[in-house]
């Protein structure tokens, strides 16, 4: 693995020409990746708060976090994180994560091979005359769902993946977007493998 | 968190026909069911109940501290000194704030301590009560696990489960907050065979293959170097004895963290002493040349690294862990090994035999030529000439004249307890208790007194700055209080002696605030106290005080003063790498400390 210096004693101020590790001296940056993450958790009180002092705590990033109780006999809540952050820091996300007591299974489904996931926004358009046709048919396209409406104002349900969303959300922007509500992202393992 | 609907247990405690036991005493039970013999705590209105039941029974004995912090110390030199959970009970509100400190020292240095924090009624959690806090929240992040008991029903299986998490693992703090009704609620005992944690089962075996590369790597290296830290105390004696075989079988030398320091005999002469930021040369030094490292429950604190670019490059490394989330944190480790230290040590040493493997006696031969005169720059050396004390002296006196004795050692935090680190030998494990990770001043006296709790006849010596020594003095009334004969032995240079260092040698010599101005008379302190009081400020009188601090059967302050200026050496300035040590006054830093060393602590 790592190559063999000479030994010898390296006075003290002359480093040591050895070939260095290829971890510790990689040039540049490491990429930042970006991750989703599945974590199964006992559903007690302050679990989240856990979850999420860990990141704020120790400076991970959380672009998307989802929880909601998966199993209701069992006490069990599934949180979906998405993250992102150097390879490196991605791994301790995981072990620290799995590290919490009340968590059963860290799974992380980018690395684990496909997946499917999705992003539920409510979208409040208002508007009169042009513009609100031009919404409702944008709508039509991105197969959003009217689930409220009124004679100057629309309620659009969307959910696909985010990127999808997020497209959504800014063609809605000049058209009279005043409200915006969104889950964030649920995720789950493509395969008939269970968590 | 507040679920106010859940008045079960109130409903409880009016039931008359129970004959059940009431919470405090069914907290009691679960204490004794789990071998706890002593508890150190402080008394307040959320745990009045449980003080009544302490009164009425005599299984569990109560240690009266003087301050919560100095309780959760001393259940941690408990719990160093004898391998047990350390067991802490407090009041609400500012009872567990106080005992933040030492939550979060016990985390940071994997120490097993559970701690029962009183809380206000259920019915009054999130109304600002008197001495609420919300000690869940405050606590979450200074733990490894907490728990807030909000039914009579759950107690027992809560104690038991906060027991189990405390231990098993990576050892940590756990907090178990109690709302007064609860304690007073009567409800079912559970015996602790019947909790099993739903989701908590930390890895102890290591995968076979891991074992295998691990000592193939081992055996193949040229230049391999070991090192271990407080892991291999917290996995046993047993671990420290696997240790020792495997030293003794790849003759490599060893290195210890602080946290390590008497896994491995300190006398022996394959034990390189200590490594890091005060490490010794020969260590650092074996550390940066490697070709092989085996690093065995330590986990490459920046305090052993230095510069992470510029630590140990040129060798294969080897991580055995409990905790996965140590592993690559710091440093990229090419082959990890998960699992309990002394069962993966243990499989280690077993494979090494059946394979009859053996390291290359030739390579290794050099090896130790070479190490053998990095050892002989002495670099701890130092001139004591005058009668002005040199700190160095003053404690590689008090090993030497104590070093044959049933000893246990604390520290404070600073450059004592550098000094310490370096001229104390330690030749078994659970002997030596300072604070590693958070480096709490204050530390040492309520750890001293935890440690002579467990040990009554041993000799227990809190070796103090005297900055530090007065964070937690109030612990002397304890001292006399229970008869407990610790001997605080301050190293008194009338400075924060490391702040000093850092500022003369990073700060151009401002010494901003790091005077230790005003100090107590020490040796009427210590008569105030009941302890004796000795002070020693000639160096020709040193030994004969030492002797008769040793020999004197109670509690002994001694107020040892000592040269002003000393500085702690060998020392890696911060940001700098092992091969850039400075060995003494007269080495400057290679090149000045860098923009980014100065951000380091």
């Amino acid at each position: 693995m790592a190559s063999s210096p000479t030994p010898g004693a390296p006075t003290p101020g002359a480093p040591n020409p050895a070939a260095p590790s290829v971890y510790s001296t990689s040039p540049g940056e490491p990429p930042i990746e970006r991750r989703t993450i599945a974590v199964l958790v006992d559903n007690e009180p302050g679990v989240l708060a856990r979850v999420i002092g860990l990141f704020s705590g120790r400076g991970y990033n959380i672009e998307s976090l989802t929880v909601s109780e998966v199993d209701p006999e069992n006490h069990l809540s599934r949180i979906t994180v998405v993250t992102s952050g150097t390879p490196q820091i991605l791994e301790q996300i995981k072990a620290q994560l799995d590290r919490l007591v009340p968590v059963h299974t860290v799974r992380d489904l980018t690395l684990a091979g496909g997946f499917v996931d999705r992003d539920l926004a409510l979208v409040k358009v208002a508007g009169t005359g042009e513009k609100r046709v031009e919404a409702l048919r944008i709508a039509d396209i991105f197969k959003a769902e009217v689930v409220d409406a009124g004679l100057d104002y629309f309620v659009f349900q969307m959910h696909h993946r985010s990127d999808k969303v997020d497209r959504f959300i800014e063609l809605m922007k000049p058209l009279g977007l005043v409200e915006l509500s969104r889950t964030g992202v649920v995720a789950i393992a493509r395969g008939a493998r269970g968590l | 968190m507040t679920a106010k609907t859940e008045e079960a247990p109130a409903a409880a405690t009016q039931d008359p026909k129970s004959e059940l036991p009431n919470g405090a005493e069914l907290l009691i039970k679960a204490l004794v069911e789990q071998g706890v013999e002593v508890v150190f705590g402080y008394p307040g209105g959320a745990v009045l109940p449980i003080y009544d039941a302490l009164f009425q029974q005599n299984a569990l004995r109560h240690i009266l501290v003087r301050h919560e912090q100095a309780a959760v110390h001393a259940a941690e030199g408990y719990a160093r000194s004898t391998g047990k959970v350390g067991v802490v009970l407090v009041t609400s509100g500012p009872g567990a704030t106080n005992a933040v400190t030492g939550l979060t020292d016990a985390l940071m240095d994997s120490i097993p301590v559970v701690c029962l924090t009183g809380q206000v009624p259920t019915h009054l959690i999130g109304n600002d009560a008197f001495q609420e806090a919300d000690t869940t929240g405050i606590t979450r992040p200074c733990t490894k696990h907490n728990y807030l008991v909000k039914a009579v029903a759950d107690l027992p299986r809560t104690l038991h489960e906060a027991f189990y998490v405390a231990a098993s693992g990576r050892p940590g703090p756990v907090v178990v907050d109690l709302p007064k009704d609860v304690l007073q609620a009567k409800g079912p005992y559970l015996s602790k065979e019947k909790v099993h944690h739903r989701s908590y089962r930390p890895q102890t075996e290591p995968e076979p293959g891991a074992v295998e590369q691990a000592i193939e790597l081992l055996a193949n290296a040229k230049r391999p170097v070991i090192y271990s830290g407080g892991g291999v105390i917290n996995a046993g004696p047993a671990a420290c004895e696997a240790l020792g075989q495997l030293v003794r079988a790849t003759g490599a030398p060893i290195t210890n963290t602080l946290m390590g320091l008497g896994a491995y005999p300190g006398t022996d002469r394959q034990f390189l002493g200590m490594l890091g930021m005060h490490g010794t040369y020969e260590a650092n030094l074996a550390m940066y040349n490697a070709d092989v490292m085996l690093c065995v429950g330590a986990r490459f604190d920046d305090r052993v690294t230095g510069r992470l670019s510029d630590f140990s490059p040129g060798s294969t490394k080897i991580h055995i862990d409990i905790d996965p989330s140590s592993i690559n944190k710091n440093v990229m480790v090419d082959l990890p090994v998960i699992g309990d230290v002394g069962r993966v040590l243990a499989a280690m040493n077993a494979r090494w035999r059946e394979r009859d493997l053996a390291t290359d006696a030739k390579a290794l031969d050099a090896w130790w030529q070479q190490i053998e005169q990095w050892r002989a720059r002495d670099c701890l050396a130092f001139v004591q000439d005058g009668d002005v004390i040199k700190p160095q002296h003053a404690i590689r006196r008090l090993y030497e004249l104590t070093r044959e004795r049933d000893l246990y050692v604390t520290t404070e935090v600073g450059q004592h307890q550098m000094w310490a680190a370096q001229y104390f030998k330690f030749d078994s494990p659970n002997r030596w208790m300072t604070s590693g990770g958070l480096g709490t001043m204050g530390y040492g006296l309520p750890a001293a007194l935890g440690v002579q709790i467990a040990h009554p006849e041993s000799l227990v010596i809190d070796i103090a700055g005297e900055a530090s020594i007065l964070m937690n003095i109030q612990e002397l009334s304890t001292l006399a209080q229970y008869r407990l004969p610790v001997k605080t032995f301050i190293v008194n240079n009338q400075w924060m002696g490391m702040v000093r260092q850092w500022q003369e040698l990073l700060h151009g010599k401002r010494y901003s605030e790091s005077y230790s101005d005003s100090l107590p008379d020490f040796v009427k302190l210590a008569d105030a106290f009941g302890a004796k009081g000795i002070r020693v400020t000639k160096a020709s009188e040193l030994d004969e005080a030492i002797r008769e601090m040793i020999e004197t059967p109670g509690p002994v302050i001694f107020d040892c003063c000592v040269a002003q200026d000393e500085n702690c050496f060998p020392m890696i300035p911060s940001g700098a790498a092992h091969y850039e040590m400075l060995l003494g006054p007269n080495d400057h830093a290679a090149k000045p400390i860098s923009e980014e060393g100065m951000v380091l602590v």
